[in-house]
């Protein structure tokens, strides 16, 4: 029992619980599955869904922080990723009424990826050759990312018609949505790369005591830099889902404050900010945290003014179950009431 | 003589973690106006023993009685309020706060809110002043603490521990990095705290410094209790049996290598020259040749660890150059110096060696999967095997090798970090103050280590404050003095040469 709630993933897993809980006794029907269409249907699939770009986004940044990094650019580089991707399908009605792609799909998805891996390695040589302050460097793309995908996209919210591209964030394969099989699968790559590969060791070595991996022969600065690259392309792998699920690329919100979600899920999760020991699993939990309480806001009729202060003494109170201090100290008040 | 009153008590403490019963049974008096050695190997719960009594960790069983009244400390502030105070090896002043901030950190002295309240600042000073005063301790206590040197700044540390009107003083290791005269200060403060009837628990690993102040010991081993002795009663040898609980003769000299170290024709495995970098180290030049040990002896300060840095590229040097087997080296990172065939075990073990969450496993297969590189992926199973093979060689004591390291004593932390680099099979191995922190026949045991691996055709470097290990398993030694190299001694040579070879430029 102790050895259960001293596991990493105890607590936020227990916070993730009775989120769904409760949102159960507000709607009866919270968890019910129903199978339509040839698919699941449900607000627990709804969940997983619409959580699937937080967790992409906050897997990538889960490893920057694990190498005492922060990248709170990966909001813009979400839009950017959205904005050439829908600017390379593009498209055109033709005669037939049939939507054409003005490329192939695997070449305006490879370009957006492309893009955005170039925008995490940008942050990387920032970090690392130039000397930065993780959030000094990333900080400047963050505005100037925005910026660019405005640029890009000229200002205007650019719709896509092109079908096949909407499988991403709408579609389902084997019954569940695409875009959870694409934040699971990463997931479970990241995972087996931290625990079988050189790359993870030198990662969890440098998060855990860089000046021993150094020490070590560990070259920080490559890994590092590759960290923040899959960071980018994380972000960009997001874009893709979000524009693909609102068939469109909207520069100025696309990815808004994804940063502070995904740096929340990261800690929610169970990883420390300042580094060293952390948790994929943890993280894909934080973001369902993150998006079960969105849901749950949306679903109890909250009214839009009050929607953001709501949501944050939410994630106040989860902060709190979280903590080992206070846990104790509402222990010890239990206590001192009972004598 | 009437024994004096007994301070604190603790009874049968017991006290488990996760695959390891650290403490079971333990007894532990401390009495007013003595000071008493808490004595074990690595990894005989002296340090849990100290963390009980300090509130760090509950005891699973039990108690602690405190001038008769039974106390649970709770913390390390709840056990200060009690009256125990610690001192440990890695308690520093805060180097950014003048000495009598430092001092009275936490407790500073109010202004009446008549003359606009907060702190009192020329009170905290005439406080502090006050107390290094009456401790003899000669200091000016409006300077930054950062700047002084560490002997100053490990008895201000001993002073603000006392502050609190401690009963029980508990010093865990605080000589191990001064050296004899500063050691000397710190014995006189010391001596003072206990003639005014403060109880003292003294841990360290040098046994001269135990007779030389203490006056009783209490003797740990696996966690056991195995007895208090008056100090006047039981010899160094003794000592060591109660330690170590098998009869090890710690004088004994180990033999050098006889075998690879007499050819002097044999070209060098390393050799540097002119190497030098600015404020740290004056150029000198060093060899090495394959199956010898090359002892590096010195002062704190001489440069020993410097140089051993610019070996390794971790400084980057100002002059010189490295030749390896005769072909320039260009060392610029530790992954050069790593595939160059070199391999450091570093001082500072928890600061730049052991990566404390991971496995024992991962930490031996660090450098070797870094020499091996990004694509080449060391197999689980051939990591498994490679630790489970040194763990068995060079006796580490872990629950497992998926086991993280730090949770392992500092001994087997250290031997863990050891082999690391043996499973690079390093042609040049530099260890830096590889026994620091290690118990008696830990030390011996990788003495034994640094033997078999200069036998295998291994060039060591073997760099100690201690000029007895040094001078037992070196073939040659180099001293070093004031940044530069004194000079050298050929085997054979005895602790008495070395000493008037650092002492030599003392001398007119």
């Amino acid at each position: 029992m102790k050895r259960l709630t001293q596991h990493m993933l105890f607590w936020p897993a227990v916070a993730l619980l009775l989120l769904l809980v409760a949102s159960s006794l507000f709607n009866a029907s919270f968890l019910a599955l129903t199978w339509r269409d040839g698919h699941l249907y449900g607000s627990v699939i709804d969940i997983l869904n619409r959580a699937a770009p937080l967790m992409v986004v906050s897997l990538g940044m889960t490893l920057v922080i694990a190498v005492r990094g922060l990248d709170i650019s990966v909001g813009a580089v979400v839009a950017i990723s959205a904005a050439v991707v829908a600017l390379m399908i593009g498209g055109s009605f033709s005669a037939t009424g049939e939507v054409q792609s003005a490329h192939p799909l695997w070449m305006a998805l490879a370009s957006a990826l492309a893009v955005a891996a170039a925008c995490g390695l940008w942050n990387g040589l920032l970090v690392v050759k130039a000397g930065m302050q993780p959030i000094v460097a990333t900080l400047i793309l963050m505005v100037a990312g925005r910026g660019i995908a405005q640029l890009l996209t000229g200002g205007q919210i650019i719709t896509v018609y092109y079908a096949p591209f909407f499988a991403l964030g709408n579609g389902y394969l084997l019954g569940l949505p695409v875009a959870l099989w694409i934040a699971g699968s990463l997931w479970a790559a990241l995972h087996l790369v931290m625990s079988r590969t050189a790359l993870g060791l030198f990662v969890r070595s440098i998060g855990g005591n860089p000046e021993a991996a150094r020490v070590a022969g560990v070259r920080s600065s490559a890994i590092t830099l590759c960290v923040y690259t899959f960071c980018g392309l994380a972000a960009g792998i997001a874009g893709l889902i979000v524009s693909s699920n609102v068939k469109s690329a909207d520069a100025n919100n696309a990815g808004q404050l994804l940063e502070l979600d995904a740096i929340l899920a990261v800690t929610l999760g169970g990883t420390a900010l300042t580094g060293g020991r952390f948790t994929l699993a943890g993280t894909v939990i934080g973001a369902l945290i993150i998006q079960t309480l969105t849901s749950m806001i949306y679903s109890l009729g909250v009214p839009p003014e009050v929607n953001l202060v709501v949501k944050a003494a939410l994630v106040f109170a989860v902060m709190l179950l979280q903590s080992a201090e206070f846990r104790q100290l509402a222990v010890r008040l239990a206590r001192g009431r009972a004598t | 003589m009437s024994s004096p009153a007994i301070v604190l008590r603790a009874r049968d403490i017991s006290r488990a973690f996760p695959g390891v019963q650290a403490l079971s049974g333990v007894e532990l008096t401390l009495r007013a106006g003595e000071v008493h050695a808490l004595m074990g190997q690595n990894g005989a719960g002296k340090s849990t023993l100290i963390k009980v009594l300090t509130g760090v960790h509950a005891p699973d069983a039990g108690s602690i009685e405190l001038s008769g009244l039974l106390v649970s400390p709770e913390s390390p502030i709840h056990a200060q309020e009690l009256g125990i105070s610690a001192v440990h090896q890695e308690s520093h002043l805060l180097p950014n706060l003048s000495v009598a901030e430092n001092i009275c950190a936490g407790r500073y002295p109010r202004r009446p809110w008549t003359r606009g309240g907060g702190i009192d600042w020329r009170e905290t000073e005439r406080r502090a002043a006050e107390l290094l005063a009456s401790l003899g301790i000669n200091l000016d206590v409006s300077q930054l603490a950062g700047p002084l040197p560490a002997a100053l700044q490990q008895l201000a540390t001993v002073a603000r521990a006392v502050s609190t009107d401690a009963r029980v003083l508990i010093l865990d290791e605080p000589t191990s990095s001064l050296d004899a005269d500063e050691v000397q200060a710190l014995f006189a403060l010391i001596r003072r705290l206990r003639d005014k009837g403060v109880a003292i628990l003294f841990v360290t690993h040098f046994l001269d410094q135990v007779y030389e102040i203490c006056d009783r010991m209490t003797v740990l081993r696996n966690g056991r209790f195995v007895g208090e002795y008056a100090c006047a009663r039981l010899d160094a040898h003794g000592l060591i049996a109660a330690m170590v609980g098998r009869e090890v003769a710690a004088a004994e000299k180990t033999a050098a290598t006889d075998a690879a170290a007499g050819d002097a024709a044999a070209p060098p495995v390393l050799s540097a020259r002119n190497i030098s970098r600015r404020g740290q180290l004056k150029p000198m030049d060093i060899e090495l040749k394959a199956g010898e040990v090359l002892g590096l002896a010195g002062l704190l300060g001489s440069g020993r660890t410097e140089l051993a840095r610019l070996l390794f590229a971790l400084d980057a040097r100002d002059t010189g150059d490295i030749h390896i087997d005769g072909q320039p080296a260009e060392l610029d990172h530790p992954a050069d110096a790593l595939q160059a065939g070199l391999g450091f075990c570093p001082e500072d073990r928890k600061h730049s060696g052991i990566v404390a969450d991971l496995s024992v496993r991962e930490n031996i297969a660090l450098a070797l999967q870094a020499r091996m590189g990004l694509t080449k992926f060391l197999k689980l199973s051939e990591q498994r095997q490679i630790a489970e093979k040194l763990v068995a060689a060079l006796g580490i004591k872990a629950a497992s090798i998926e086991t993280p390291i730090g949770q392992l004593s500092g001994g087997n932390q250290q031997k863990a970090i050891i082999a690391r680099w043996l499973a690079t099979h390093p042609r040049v191995l530099i260890l830096d103050e590889p026994t620091r922190g290690i118990d008696v026949a830990a030390k011996q045991e990788l003495m034994n280590e640094i033997l078999e691996l200069a036998r295998g055709g291994t060039a060591v470097l073997f760099i100690s404050a201690e000029i007895d290990e040094v001078v037992r398993v070196s073939d040659r030694i180099m001293v070093l003095r004031d940044r530069a190299k004194a000079g050298e001694l050929p085997r054979g040579a005895d602790e008495d040469a070395v000493y008037s070879m650092i002492a030599a430029s003392h001398q007119p």
